[in-house]
């Protein structure tokens, strides 16, 4: 049958071309939004810490660095100013309370979840909620008598309060993402280890930790990032230059009135180097141990 | 990225067999292990939960705290700032990621290498990427008026001199900084949606916003919720932001309740009011972690 293309007919092809082009001009736009709101704020942090001298640009309306210098950048890694004096301990304490957060975390938190979903002890489907209650009081609210408890505990001014904090806050997390990763591990594996003899322990550490390495690996790195990015317990519980973390020293300089804007924000920039070296490093490895069940596919 | 995925997992993953049960007689030493495993977290839980909750309960018993809270104006302002805070920073958050995901559900090579961009607000700390913020908007030459001459020849505003800027200014750094998790959060969601849906609802001719509205949001509607819960817990009690944006700024205008409840507990000096202040965000936290509670619990598929 022979279908004359009727005038109305014709015009669709070129409309719907039309329309393509249109989508596909919206979304570079929408793109090109998203790029500049992610970057503008870093871009802010490298203009102020580019400026070889405090109060330049910052305050004489640039948008662009006259002069860009790496001055400042020199000047936090010797330590060469007095609220930064000592920078690298301070990186030091910060890296130490994000390890023993991370180890802890996942020490304490594999150690539960073995025992709450593999054992008898998943019977009681309660209490392997109990732990998310934590997140019904927010950190923020919990600092004020935690930082009086930690008097009674004899760890004022100490890293070990903060560390306590972070993995108190961090376990409710790694308990939920360790038993949803668990279901994948088949239960036949334990009975079997089981009957040929093995103790609890040993199905623990043979069996199921070594087949837990991926959601291991992913919750370790968000322990170390949670550690790293918390500041409210840093800020209240650490006072002393000896136990002052980076994060604690950028603040200070917030509270000063007359600082080195620039150094501030070099040491902003230091801190926030390796999270996101770690981010980016792991991002591919975490998303593939932790694709549960459809997700991805 | 482990968190998104984990979130996603939670709401919408096929449902698995319930917990493992023991089909072999059982040797009695296993109970014992069991809660031998279970005792270091016991430990944490009652050393550094349970009791600074009934400390702080203990502090804030005496009814005349609340007396002197709800007569002290600051605190009247502080809970409508906070109600502003929650709202909008959980909400326009929650709703711009659910758009921006499906942005990035786009197979082009120049969307990917974006969402590479994209993420870089939660990775970056929250004090730098806060104090950041401070320093954008500080000031007559703070960078962000500094560009509005610039390329426009606007004169901007001076944001930490007015209530609702400096407030302003607090939503939307705090939606800088999570927008990008809660968009992987639902990018995760949505490619667990199997092909075979979009399949069918293009076949039936549902494309672009009707799509949307018949096909992903249904499927997608109980993580939606389960997310935003989440989110509210959170963003009640964030403090980091509005203390390093706009640090309450003018005279203690645009404080929330937690800068607030530390403002009382250590600037001010009573730690008594600071813990009354926070508790009375109570009858919003605790409603909202019950459902978010029964909602984790409840495992079965909504595809």
């Amino acid at each position: 049958m022979s279908v004359a293309p009727a005038p109305g007919q014709a015009a669709p092809r070129p409309r719907y071309r039309l329309r393509r082009a249109l989508g596909e001009a919206a979304s570079v736009a929408l793109g090109l939004v998203l790029l500049i709101w992610s970057l503008l704020p870093v871009y802010n942090m490298l203009l102020i810490a580019l400026d070889p001298e405090e109060g330049e640009t910052e305050f004489a309306g640039l948008i662009w660095p006259p002069e860009p210098s790496l001055e400042s950048f020199r000047v936090v890694l010797v330590g060469g100013y007095w609220f930064i004096e000592h920078f690298w301990h301070k990186f030091g304490n910060s890296l130490y309370l994000g390890l023993m957060t991370m180890v802890l975390t996942l020490l304490i938190g594999s150690l539960a979840s073995f025992a709450l979903g593999r054992t008898r002890l998943s019977r009681l489907r309660w209490l392997a909620s109990a732990p998310l209650f934590t997140y019904a009081i927010p950190a923020s609210f919990l600092v004020i008598p935690f930082h009086r408890v930690m008097h009674v505990y004899g760890l004022t001014d100490n890293l070990w309060a903060v560390i306590a904090a972070d993995v108190t806050f961090a376990v409710p997390y790694a308990i939920l993402i360790f038993q949803q990763y668990a279901k994948l591990i088949p239960i036949e594996l334990d009975e079997a280890a089981r009957v040929d003899g093995g103790s609890l322990a040993q199905v623990y550490l043979r069996i199921y930790l070594p087949l837990m390495a991926p959601a291991l690996a992913a919750v370790g790195t968000f322990a170390l990032l949670y550690a790293w990015s918390e500041y409210i317990y840093q800020y209240l519980l650490l006072s002393s230059e000896r136990n002052m973390t980076v994060a604690v020293a950028i603040a200070q300089f917030f509270d000063a009135d007359e600082a080195p804007w620039n150094y501030m924000m070099a040491t902003a920039i230091v801190y926030s180097l390796p999270p996101i070296a770690i981010f980016y490093a792991l991002r591919r490895t975490m998303t593939a141990g932790l694709t549960f069940g459809g997700v991805g596919k | 990225m482990p968190i998104p995925q984990a979130l996603a997992a939670g709401s919408i993953a096929v449902s698995r067999p319930g917990p493992p049960r023991w089909r072999l007689p059982l040797p009695g030493s296993e109970l014992a292990w069991a809660i031998a495993f279970v005792i270091p977290y016991a430990a944490v839980f009652l050393a550094f939960v349970v009791y600074p909750v009934a400390y702080g309960l203990s502090l804030a018993r005496d009814p005349s705290l609340y007396v002197d809270l709800v007569s002290d104006p600051l605190y009247a302002r502080t809970v409508i700032n906070t109600l502003l805070f929650v709202a909008l920073g959980v909400n326009v958050k929650m709703f711009l990621a659910l758009l921006v995901s499906g942005f990035f559900m786009r197979r082009r090579w120049w969307i990917r290498a974006l969402l590479v961009v994209y993420i870089l607000p939660w990775a970056l700390p929250s004090v730098p990427a806060f104090v950041s913020f401070h320093w954008m908007l500080i000031g007559e030459y703070g960078f962000l008026d500094s560009l509005l001459s610039a390329l426009f020849g606007i004169e901007g505003p001076i944001w930490f001199n007015d209530r609702w800027l400096a407030l302003g200014a607090d939503v939307v750094s705090y939606i800088w900084k999570w927008l990008p998790f809660w968009t992987l959060v639902f990018l995760a969601g949505r490619m667990a949606i199997p092909r075979e849906i979009y399949d069918a609802a293009d076949v039936d001719g549902a494309t672009g916003p009707r799509r949307f509205l018949h096909v992903v949001y249904p499927l997608l509607a109980n993580m939606y919720l389960v997310c935003t819960l989440l989110s509210t817990l959170w963003t009640i009690g964030d403090f980091t932001t509005v203390s390093l944006v706009s640090g309450g700024a003018p005279a203690r205008s645009s404080e929330v309740l937690a800068t607030l409840g530390i403002h009382y507990a250590f600037d001010v000096g009573v730690p008594s009011l600071g813990v009354a202040a926070v508790l009375s965000a109570l009858p919003v936290l605790i409603p909202v972690a019950a459902i978010l509670m029964r909602r984790l619990q409840m495992r079965e598929v909504q595809l």
